[in-house]
Formats: C-alpha cells, sequence, structure tokens
C-alpha cells in the first residue's frame, strides 16, 4: 500500500476539484458566507467564472449557460438561496442541468453566517411549487466531498434537472488533515446530446422519462425552453392533457430513476437501534456509535447521502428497528418530519440542537435512556 | 435554408397594438441580414410579447417575468459565437422588474440585442403601472393619472456604457434600427414606444407618442459609447491539488488519544492562523487534525475561537463533547466563555490580565500578551506545547516556517522567554 500523503485543506477545496474533475465547466457567483471558499477555489479551477450581481441573476446565467450546452455550477447559503427559488423552479421546468451547492448556516434570515447548521432540508424540500422533489445530495464527510459532487453533476446531467448539494460551514470552512491517496479517480462525465436526423422534440421523454437534450447552439434542429405548463414541443399552454402530462412527468423522472442515484452508508449492528443521520451531524454519529458499542450497546448507523426524494430503501432498513434515533442539527428534526411526518411515532427519538454541533455525548444519553 | 422566421402571418396580438410591427420589423431585420433562423435564439418572458415564440421558427427561451435579460445574457456567455444572434423581447413591466440586468448587461457590453416593448403599463395582467409610465399617464392602478415620473432606460442604459441605444416610436418600417443593434458586437437596446389598445388608449384618450415624447422633453435617436471587450475569466490551474502542501512525518508525538485544544482571543490578532500553525505542527508529528473556526461575521472586531482537535487515529473525530485544553488571551476570548468556563474541568491557560472566572478548571496563568496582541495566540500556543509536551517544540517553529510566519512574529522572543 502506498504511504499516507497527507496534506491540510477545508471541504470546499475538495468540493470544487471533485467538481471540477467530473466536468463542471463553470461557476457562476457571488459572495456569501460560508461559501466564499467555494467561489475562490472554483476562480481557480473551473475553466470559466461569472461574477454575477446578485442571486437572481446567477441562477438566470446559470440557466442560459446550461441552455447553451455548458455545465454551470454555484455555491451559497440560504439568503441567497431564497432569492433563487423562483429561478430554480424555471431551470426545473426547462430541465436544464446544473449544481447548487447549499452551504447552510444558522437561521432564520441571515441568522448568524459564520455559525454552521443543518436547517434548510424543509425549505429545499417544498422550493418548486406543486410540491414536485429535485435530487438533492448531502455530504457528510470529507471524503464525501469528494465522491459526491460528482455523483450530483451526473444525476443533473442524466435527469436534465437541477441538483442540490447540501453541506454546512462545518464542512466548507473546516479544515482538516487528509490522506491525498484516499481520493479516488474521477472520470470526467461523457456527455451525450441528441444526435438523430430525425424532429427533435425537446420535451419528449425517453423510456426513463428524460427528454433528450440539445443545446441552443444547434443548427440542426429547432429547440425550445419553457418555463411556464407547455407541450412536448415547448409551446404554452394553458392545461392541455399533454402539457399536464409533461408536467406530471418532471416528477415521474426523478422518482423513477431515484435507484441510479441513491447513496447511503448503512451499517448494521443488530436490530435494536439506529441512528439515521446526514450532514455534519454524520461524524458525531459515528463517533457515539463507536463509543456505545465499546460499552456493548449495539448501535446500527444510517448515514443518508442521497436525501431528497427520500428512496424506499431507508424505508425498508428503518421497518428493520425496534427504535430510531434522528440526529440533525436544527431544531425540528426536519428529516424526521419528512421520513416520519409531523407526529413523531412513539419508538422515534429526535436528536436535534441549533448553534452547537451536537455532542457525542448527547447521543450516547439519548440512545441509552431510550434504548 | 428554411429562411422563414415566423410560422403564421397571423400574429397573437390585440389589433392595433405596436407589438405587431415589432415582430414585422425584427423579421425584416434577420432577413435584411440573410440570417438562418436556427442562428437566432428569441429570448422572451411573461407578457403578451412573450406569445410570439410559439410562432417563431428559430430557437425560443421563455423564461420568468423581467428575467429575460439575464437568461439571455447567459445564453450570449455560453454559446460565444458572433454567428449567433441572441434577442430579447420584453415588456416596460418586465424590464421594471429586471433593470438590474439590463444594467449588468450593459456595463459588460454583452452581445445581445433587447428590444424593450414600451408600451408604459403591464398589458397582460391587467393595465397597471409600471416603472415607465409617465407622469400624468392614467392606467388601471393610477386613475387619476400617475403622479410619479418614469425611468429614461435609454439614458441608464448608456451610462451603464451600452455600445447601442435606440429609442423609436413604433413605426411601420424601424428595420435598419434594428439590424445596427444585431450587428453591433456589444450590447444593443432598442426602446420601441407603443400605446396598449386595451388599455391605454381607452383610458388615454387622444394619446400620442409624440406628444408624451415631447411633455419629457425626450426625443427619438440611435447612440453608442465604444464597443467594451474583457476576457472572460478561465482557470489558473488545472489541479488545486498541484500546489498544495503535503505533509510529511518528521516529529514523535506523545499523545495516545484524541484530544482538543480550543484557543479563545480577539480578532486580528491571529488566533485563527496560530490555530492553522498548531494544526501543522501535529500534523507534522504524524497526528490527524480537525480544525473548526468560530469567530462573528466582521473581520477584524469581536472575538476568535480556533478548536483543533488532534489524534493517533487516522482520522480524528470532526467535534468532541468538551476541549481538554481551553487558552484565553484577551477579554473578547474571555466573554464568549464564561458560561462554557463554568463546568469546564481541563486546563485553562489564562491571560494575566484576565480576571479568574467560575470554573472547575485547573488555571495556569501567563502573560501572553506580552509581545504584544498580534503575537498572544501564537506565542500562547508554544507555551503550550512547551509546557505539555504533545509534541517537538520544534514542530510548532517549522510550521511558522511553512506559513511564511517565522519572520512575522516575534519568535527569537518566544525562544528567550519560554527557553527552548
Amino acid at each position: 500500500m502506498e504511504s499516507s500523503k497527507k496534506i491540510f485543506i477545508n471541504g470546499s477545496f475538495l468540493i470544487i476539484e471533485s467538481l471540477a474533475r467530473a466536468g463542471a465547466e463553470v461557476f457562476i457567483g457571488y459572495p456569501i458566507t460560508p461559501a466564499n471558499y467555494l467561489y475562490l477555489y472554483s476562480s481557480k479551477r473551473l475553466p470559466l467564472t461569472f461574477h454575477a450581481p446578485d442571486e437572481i441573476t446567477t441562477l438566470q446565467w446559470m440557466s442560459g449557460l446550461s441552455a447553451s450546452g455548458k455545465l454551470p455550477i454555484t455555491a451559497t447559503s440560504f439568503p441567497g438561496f431564497a432569492l433563487m427559488i423562483e429561478s430554480i423552479n424555471m431551470a426545473f421546468m426547462m430541465e436544464l442541468p446544473m449544481v447548487i451547492i447549499l452551504a447552510q448556516r444558522l437561521g432564520p434570515s441571515t441568522g448568524t453566517a459564520t455559525c454552521g447548521a443543518s436547517g434548510d432540508l424543509l425549505l429545499v424540500r417544498g422550493m418548486i411549487s406543486g410540491g414536485y422533489p429535485v435530487p438533492t445530495f448531502s455530504i457528510s464527510s470529507f471524503q464525501d466531498c469528494w465522491d459526491i459532487p460528482p455523483k450530483a453533476l451526473e444525476t443533473s446531467v442524466k435527469l436534465r434537472t437541477p441538483v442540490i448539494i447540501l453541506t454546512s460551514k462545518e464542512i466548507t470552512m473546516t479544515n482538516r488533515s487528509f490522506d491525498l491517496n484516499s481520493l479516488k479517480e474521477i472520470k470526467k462525465l461523457d456527455r451525450k446530446f441528441y444526435e438523430s436526423n430525425e424532429n427533435y422534440i425537446p420535451y419528449k421523454p425517453e423510456k426513463d422519462f428524460v427528454p433528450q437534450f440539445l443545446p441552443l447552439s444547434t443548427t440542426k434542429h429547432q429547440v425550445r425552453f419553457t418555463a411556464s405548463t407547455h407541450d412536448q414541443k415547448g409551446i404554452l399552454q394553458h392545461s392541455t392533457r399533454e402539457a399536464l402530462e409533461n408536467t406530471a412527468r418532471l416528477q415521474k423522472k426523478v422518482l423513477y430513476n431515484l435507484k441510479n442515484y441513491t447513496y447511503f452508508d448503512y451499517q448494521e449492528d443488530g436490530y435494536e437501534n439506529l441512528i439515521i443521520t446526514y450532514d455534519v451531524s454524520s461524524s458525531v454519529s459515528q463517533e457515539a456509535v463507536r463509543e456505545l458499542r465499546n460499552e456493548k450497546i449495539s448501535v446500527s448507523l444510517l448515514v443518508v447521502k442521497t436525501i431528497l426524494p427520500v428512496s424506499e430503501i431507508y424505508y425498508e432498513i428503518i421497518s428493520k428497528y425496534k427504535r430510531i434515533f434522528v440526529v440533525e442539527e436544527n431544531l425540528s428534526g426536519q428529516f424526521c418530519e419528512i421520513l416520519f411526518g409531523s407526529e413523531t411515532p412513539k419508538n422515534v427519538v429526535k436528536i436535534n440542537s441549533i448553534g452547537n454541533m451536537i455532542g457525542i455525548d448527547q447521543i450516547k444519553e439519548e440512545v441509552k435512556k431510550n434504548g | 435554408m428554411d429562411k422563414q422566421f415566423f410560422n403564421s402571418n397571423k400574429l397573437p396580438f390585440c389589433p392595433g397594438c405596436g407589438h405587431h410591427l415589432i415582430s414585422q420589423n425584427t423579421e425584416k431585420a434577420l432577413s435584411k441580414l440573410q440570417m438562418d433562423p436556427k442562428d437566432v435564439i428569441l429570448v422572451t418572458d411573461i407578457g403578451c410579447h412573450g406569445i410570439i415564440d410559439k410562432f417563431a421558427n428559430f430557437h425560443t427561451v421563455h423564461g420568468l417575468h423581467g428575467r429575460s435579460v439575464a437568461l439571455a445574457a447567459g445564453i450570449s456567455l455560453g454559446l460565444k459565437n458572433k454567428k449567433k444572434k441572441v434577442i430579447v423581447f420584453i415588456g416596460d413591466g418586465g424590464a421594471t422588474i429586471g433593470m438590474q440586468h439590463i444594467l449588468e448587461a450593459s456595463r459588460l457590453d454583452l452581445d445581445l440585442t433587447v428590444i424593450i416593448h414600451n408600451n408604459m403599463l403591464y398589458g397582460m395582467t391587467g393595465g397597471q403601472a409600471s416603472g415607465f409610465t409617465p407622469k400624468g399617464f392614467i392606467t388601471t392602478t393610477t386613475p387619476q393619472e400617475s403622479r410619479t415620473r418614469n425611468y429614461n432606460i435609454c439614458d441608464l442604459a448608456l451610462s451603464a456604457k451600452a455600445s447601442f441605444v435606440a429609442r423609436v416610436i413604433a413605426k411601420p418600417d424601424f428595420s435598419d434600427i434594428i439590424v445596427s443593434g444585431i450587428k453591433n458586437d456589444g450590447f444593443s437596446l432598442i426602446e420601441v414606444l407603443e400605446l396598449c389598445p386595451s388599455y391605454a388608449l381607452k383610458m388615454n384618450k387622444n394619446m400620442k407618442l409624440s406628444k408624451i415624447l415631447e411633455d419629457l422633453q425626450e426625443e427619438e435617436f440611435v447612440k453608442t459609447n465604444p464597443n467594451y471587450k474583457w476576457d472572460f475569466y478561465t482557470n489558473s490551474t488545472e489541479n488545486l491539488l498541484e500546489d498544495i502542501k503535503i505533509f510529511e512525518k518528521k516529529y514523535n508525538n506523545n499523545v495516545n488519544k484524541t484530544l482538543c485544544i480550543q484557543i479563545s482571543g480577539s480578532a486580528g490578532e491571529g488566533v485563527q492562523t496560530a490555530g492553522e500553525a498548531f494544526s501543522y505542527a501535529a500534523i507534522l508529528s504524524g497526528l490527524s487534525v480537525n480544525q473548526r473556526g468560530s469567530y462573528p461575521v466582521t473581520v477584524g472586531v469581536g472575538f476568535s475561537t480556533s478548536e483543533i482537535i488532534f489524534s493517533p487515529e487516522n482520522e480524528s473525530t470532526y467535534s468532541v463533547n468538551t476541549p481538554d485544553i481551553i487558552i484565553i488571551t484577551s477579554t473578547d476570548g474571555f466573554s464568549v466563555n464564561i458560561e462554557k468556563l463554568k463546568n469546564f474541568k481541563g486546563i485553562l491557560y489564562l491571560d494575566l490580565s484576565l480576571q479568574t472566572p467560575q470554573t472547575e478548571a485547573k488555571i495556569i496563568r501567563y502573560d501572553f500578551r506580552k509581545f504584544g496582541p498580534k503575537n498572544s495566540a501564537i506565542f500562547a500556543l508554544f507555551y503550550v506545547l512547551k509546557d505539555l509536551q504533545f509534541f517537538n517544540i520544534e514542530s510548532l517553529t517549522e510550521a511558522l516556517e511553512k506559513l511564511n510566519l517565522k519572520n512575522k512574529v516575534s519568535f527569537e522572543k518566544f525562544k528567550e522567554d519560554l527557553n527552548f
């Protein structure tokens, strides 16, 4: 085995290098804490960087670049993300690939820019008018900073949709020693556009419910991108059957293909206790599990990386357990609510915190108390 | 080559609407330029002007209200192809909403042509006043006349350095102006004045566009600024990992379990950098490290805390229940930790200037600020390392060198004072 090559970096560094290797071509951005390192590294590494004056412009420029065949990314935090949402809806409706990195911080409002949180999941879950899910990935470790972004980019292209990468200040601004040799090779995405001589119909779906993509640079076929309700040709319609089917397909394609982009870590240890977690709470959960096992308490761990839509695999795992602990750094237990609804089932315990990382002891105590 | 730009002679606008004239003149201009329809990208948004796209044989992009100029800007940046022509149809309502996008495209002189269908009100939504509604104009939301003045979009675009700006009253043939706008290798804005037959003409009897211009002391014109050329921002490296420091283990350590040091001081006193230096030293001593910063948003005011977790394991944890050692070098650092110190049972290194807090910790005092505030954090870490011997103090000296800090701090004085 090759000896370790230690480097000392923050998570933003790995995220941008991995996205660049995977084929992200352009960063559009503006400064916002805690996403500034993502902007900084992108401006050095991505083939192109454009400095947008604001959040709406960011998403609109990204959409334009995506429609012309480029793969754009951006990074922001809640205050900026909130302003992008109408345009994310547009990109979702137009079916434009792009990656939006949401580096979470403590809210509400401007909250505390330099304090970590996992507080935006419900917003992301509900951001598309009509409740349509957008593929959303969560980074829970430095290794994920390298492994997850290329999968997000690939999903974005394969499904013709914007995707979200959720991370937080504790990853984007934290420095860690890291073994360079642990980084797996990343292959550049092989992107294919519509090639047939047959008339191109911009929103005619294939078997996987995803229409083939053709950028505006083509001179072979007419291309249309449409934000309003439209038929397969991309022509505005009030509510014809074809147009409504096309709209409903947007949900179908995200769900039908979910199995191809479901990523998680599952460590099974008995069927008594299961800790479910994501984002930076995963690391403390992992540590708590280790310590609990040392104390001969069996605990399984599910670290969710594809967080939206919720895969049925997660429910299959959950169904095996007597007790479930959902660990997440927000006040109300957002993922718990998505998994189990507004009324928390009796065998489910929420472990939450705001303004501080959840403590290892806090998790252990809850497991011991309820387990 | 299919030279038909529209697939119907019957356009979808109300009888008498100036939108007909804009579409017809655009078609005429594209014909004069002998454009291939598939080299033309028409970007529209919400408003009556936008329903034209289904009649178009060129590429169409139909976006959000007011955002078409920004969307088109992205397309223009993405295509970067002089053969392709990006044209935006937008209303005065949309231009009000998306004013920033017009100014930004002007500032950057992006290669696209924006034709503002200025009928001085929001037509599709019911004749409401826009930012382009002139004083005295009656709209459905200003039934007793508009009391406020209108934007002069041409002046705004010109002052933002758009390279081609024209104002024209809708008329049977103004295609040459559109030809010039499309030919311009930069941002072209053409404001076309018209009156909405469904709202404006009904509410403003006998209103003439020439009279409106006269009252505003404005006129039709074509003005230009020099074209502005700028290079795209491209990458300065093909690999971020290429120039990164590699740490090889050089020193031994006496650490047999995960430990955490938290140092708190004042922003601007080098706390984060000192934490980074200590982290480097730990890595040089074969340990794994996690360094987390905590500070207010302001850069040079208030507290600054750096938490360094170091471990003999392959990977250190991302957080701990509580630090083993807390170092406090200033009043700011003290204030932020008062609550935390109450139950703290580890070792507390406290600057001499600070009062004794309520704590269960073992307190060790020293004058960490004796070499000035900017030396306080790094000096304190030298002191603690000397005291607790986690690893060789030489490693911290080497870390300073790696960070180009050795000459910037009072290193020789530290050495003399601590006798290492």
